[in-house]
């Protein structure tokens, strides 16, 4: 290497990237932080917009302590011109070529002009989004996906509605529930579908994670206090309504996940959030051509991917939150950081996070076990006249017609008979419910341009440019 | 027995159960699984040079307006016919050469000077030296189609099963074929296995070089109706018909049924490398906006790619082959699979069922490449000097 300082463009600006931002930052690597929000955060900690003067936007938070040193960290590094950080970018294709790779964005919101970065390495932390499940009369106002409404309360601090029913399945629903609360709505009911004893029989992994039980305990007496009724083993069934939600029927499940007929009720509320997990975000791994594992981006003991110069951290590479993001970014930018200056690195260097990183993706199997015991028996709730795909507003009956006469028996099929998945979200938000009501696996799309892309932003290259 | 369950094993299917035949169709995957379901579904006649392809073509135009009548809405079918523009004088020229040509073989191929252009393609770009308009190209909806040739047909479609043998009784002939689920029993087994196809030859001890040439298409946001007919550039005919493994990419804009437009058509010989290359997406995408500027706006949503199967003469492999008794083959139609895929069922039916076949099935023989290329043995054979 000569005067050439490598560069490092990370893309997503939540817990993993900036980890991964400031580690390799700190070790003579030149970073370049591309992310589509105007504020760094990512989900988790999602800024509230600056024109709102939010007083305490901590309140909606927990771990403010560890995000304040991320972000003192950031300024350091921006002030100090070791990281450049790209809001408002929106990533839609990372470009491998013999000299290294060019990340392409969009630039928003009007997402019409693209800049080209080039970098010798990538860090790949894109993150989740959620896991969204079709049932009678989803698609009604009203009803909301557990993180929308979280992004609504961190970013814009609005109150989606007045008495909300949180709903689903996953340790989301605890701050949502907490966080609605708090923020002044009368949250009347959450229904979980798993039950105690999916939780009981782990005790032991439970015991072994003391951080993870004593937040759990904090959720537990913030729900105590906002006076939220926790029914577990129960199940949203159906949404009511003419024009917005009026009220939802909830039934208790029996072991083999079906409603128990007789346990069926109505709960008035005109908000209902959501949320059935989170799915990793693998656009730009799957276009680079990285190997997945699982639905997650398959990584070594470094976060490497196996496209060279490719690096993988967070969310991306399978469900684990905040802390287990925090920890996989982090050695991925002290790994890049040795690779692109040519050096080898010795992983006892970060031995404490390599720590919790295994201790917390085994917690989080765990989790999901727990979460999962519950056989999925929600395709059976799914009226033919569902529409599982709302872009192209396609039913439940459409997608079992073609896997019953037409003979499609794998995701794609249904997609090109049914065109359920091929609208707008390009079946990001219904992959997982058609999949489910087909009775086929969960396959990945291969989506290789990330984002929608102007033909004239394609026909007409950006030329890269490399940050000075 | 047909092995492959893509738009030319489904039209064999159909018509052969319509000549009173009992038909198995097998395939590895689902239906419309392979080059298929990454197909744009075009029906064309304007692309193909006067000779026996376009005898096949116009066989194959025919028998889909007949199927139209039957499931036109269920396959999406639009009889939207084509229109190639020239850019220059000179390649004018050449096109209506080739248009002549086409007209004597029996192509309705209709003369369309720069000041109609527009007529017919409000958004198309100004300047272009003028055209040739051909009514009889449409298009299906080519996974839709397959599927509902399959489900006409009757057959007993046995998709997931995976052909690993072609069994052989003792004088050589087909007896039927085994699977990874077992034996099926068949006197006939016609290889309709697409791109895939030297593969299931191959399993009946036969050569049949079918090889992939890949090709992208750029899927659009769903528009109103702005482009009409298939439109393409007069460069593509030449492209179509090369020889070379590099890149090639000529711009094919035409709008669909459901909304978006669809931008062909790139060529690479590349193997089974299904990896995305941007390059090759910003050329489709800079052709097709050369021929209609307002789609700069318009936005791409997803790329896919497929692999078209090519054998070394552009021609099919179409009827009996007579190294092996009961084995017929239907494959190797190159990017016109979907267009030649009913006339291709049809000659194939008329074979199975010892009628005399409606086109001369010479030119498809499929044990026309074990005499042709001698350069073929260089190949194979490793020079005496290297041990």
């Amino acid at each position: 290497m000569t005067a050439h300082r490598p560069v490092l463009a990370v893309i997503g600006a939540g817990p993993a990237g900036l980890a991964g931002a400031l580690a390799a930052a700190a070790r003579g690597v030149r970073v370049v932080l591309v992310d589509s929000a105007a504020e760094a955060g990512g989900q988790f900690y999602r800024q509230p917009a600056r024109g709102l003067g939010a007083r305490r936007p901590q309140a909606l938070h927990h771990q403010w302590r560890t995000w304040e040193r991320l972000r003192t960290g950031l300024d350091t590094h921006l002030a100090a011109a070791r990281v450049t950080h790209l809001s408002d970018r929106h990533v839609w294709c990372v470009e491998r070529q013999s000299d290294g790779l060019t990340v392409h964005a969009l630039i928003g919101p009007e997402q019409e002009e693209s800049v080209a970065v080039h970098a010798d390495g990538v860090l790949l932390a894109t993150g989740g989004y959620e896991k969204v499940l079709p049932f009678p009369g989803w698609t009604l106002p009203g009803v909301v996906t557990a993180g929308g409404a979280q992004a609504l309360l961190k970013g814009g601090l609005v109150l989606p509605g007045r008495t909300a029913v949180v709903a689903g399945t996953g340790p989301l629903l605890l701050p949502v529930a907490t966080g609605l609360a708090a923020a002044g709505a009368q949250v009347v009911a959450l229904v979980e579908s798993a039950g105690p004893a999916d939780f009981t029989r782990r005790a032991r992994t439970w015991a072994g994670a003391p951080t993870k039980l004593a937040e759990g305990a904090v959720y537990a007496a913030r729900l105590l206090r906002h006076r939220v009724a926790v029914t577990l083993r129960h199940a949203v069934l159906e949404a009511h309504g003419t024009e917005r939600l009026e009220s939802v029927t909830v039934a208790a499940l029996d072991p083999e996940g079906r409603p128990v007929p007789g346990t069926e009720r109505r709960v008035v509320c005109d908000t209902l959030a959501v949320g059935h997990g989170l799915l990793p975000h693998t656009d730009l791994a799957e276009g680079l051509g990285c190997r997945l594992d699982g639905p997650g981006v398959s990584v070594d003991d470094e976060q490497r991917t196996d496209v060279p110069g490719v690096w993988a951290a967070g969310e991306t590479t399978g469900i684990g939150g905040s802390a287990l993001s925090l920890a996989e970014g982090h050695i991925a930018g002290r790994s890049a950081a040795a690779r692109l200056t040519g050096t080898v690195p010795d992983p006892r260097e970060w031995a404490p996070a390599a720590r919790a990183r295994t201790g917390l993706r085994s917690f989080f199997a765990a989790l999901d076990a727990a979460y999962a015991a519950r056989p999925a028996r929600w395709t059976e709730q799914v009226t033919d006249e569902t529409v599982v795909c709302r872009c192209e507003e396609v039913t439940a009956g459409a997608v079992r017609e073609a896997v019953g006469t037409l003979g499609a028996g794998d995701l794609r099929t249904v997609k090109l008979l049914t065109r359920a998945g091929m609208g707008w979200c390009q079946g990001r938000m219904c992959e997982p419910g058609v999949a489910g009501v087909a009775g086929c696996a969960l396959t990945p799309a291969r989506r290789s341009l990330a984002r929608p892309v102007p033909l004239g932003v394609l026909a007409a290259p950006a030329d890269p440019s490399t940050p000075q | 027995m047909v092995v492959g369950a893509g738009m030319v094993g489904a039209a064999c299917a159909l018509y052969a159960a319509r000549a009173g035949l009992d038909v198995i169709l097998v395939d590895r995957g689902p239906v419309a699984g392979g080059t298929t379901g990454a197909g744009e579904g075009n029906l064309l006649v304007s692309d193909k040079e006067p000779g026996p392809e376009l005898q096949l073509a116009l066989l194959s135009a025919k028998l889909w307006g007949e199927l139209a009548q039957e499931m036109g809405a269920a396959v999406e079918y639009e009889p939207k016919g084509g229109l190639v523009v020239a850019s220059t004088p000179a390649s004018l020229t050449a096109l209506a050469e080739l248009a002549a040509g086409q007209r004597a073989a029996g192509v309705s191929a209709v003369r369309v000077g720069a000041d109609q252009l527009h007529e017919l393609e409000p958004y198309l770009a100004r300047g272009l030296a003028g055209g040739v308009l051909y009514p009889q190209d449409a298009q299906v909806m080519p996974t839709l189609a397959a599927a509902h040739l399959v489900r006409a047909s009757g057959a007993r479609l046995q998709t997931g099963r995976t052909v690993v043998q072609v069994l052989l009784d003792t004088a050589g002939a087909v007896r039927g074929v085994r699977t990874d689920r077992g034996d099926i029993l068949a006197p006939a087994v016609v290889n309709a296995a697409g791109t895939w196809g030297s593969e299931v030859a191959a399993l009946a001890g036969v050569r049949l070089p079918v090889l992939p040439r890949r090709g992208f298409v750029l899927v659009t946001e769903p528009l109103p109706r702005r482009v009409r007919h298939k439109v393409y550039a007069a460069d593509y005919v030449a492209d179509v018909a090369s020889d070379s493994a590099a890149l090639q990419t000529s711009p094919v804009v035409e709008g669909t049924a459901a909304g978006p437009v669809l931008i062909g058509a790139s060529r690479e010989r590349v193997g089974f490398d299904r990896s995305f290359s941007l390059p090759v997406v910003r050329a489709l995408a800079a052709g097709a906006t050369r021929l209609f500027p307002f789609l700069e706006q318009v936005r791409a949503m997803r790329t896919y790619l497929g692999f078209r199967p090519y054998l070394p003469d552009h021609l099919p492999a179409v009827g009996p082959d007579p190294r092996v008794p009961g084995l017929f083959h239907a494959c190797g139609h190159e990017g016109a699979g979907i267009g030649l895929a009913t006339g291709t069922g049809h000659l194939i039916a008329q074979t199975l069922t010892g009628r005399r076949p409606e086109l001369d099935l010479a030119p498809f023989r499929p044990d026309r490449f074990d005499r042709a290329d001698p350069l073929d043995r260089f190949a194979e054979e490793a020079p005496p000097w290297i041990p």
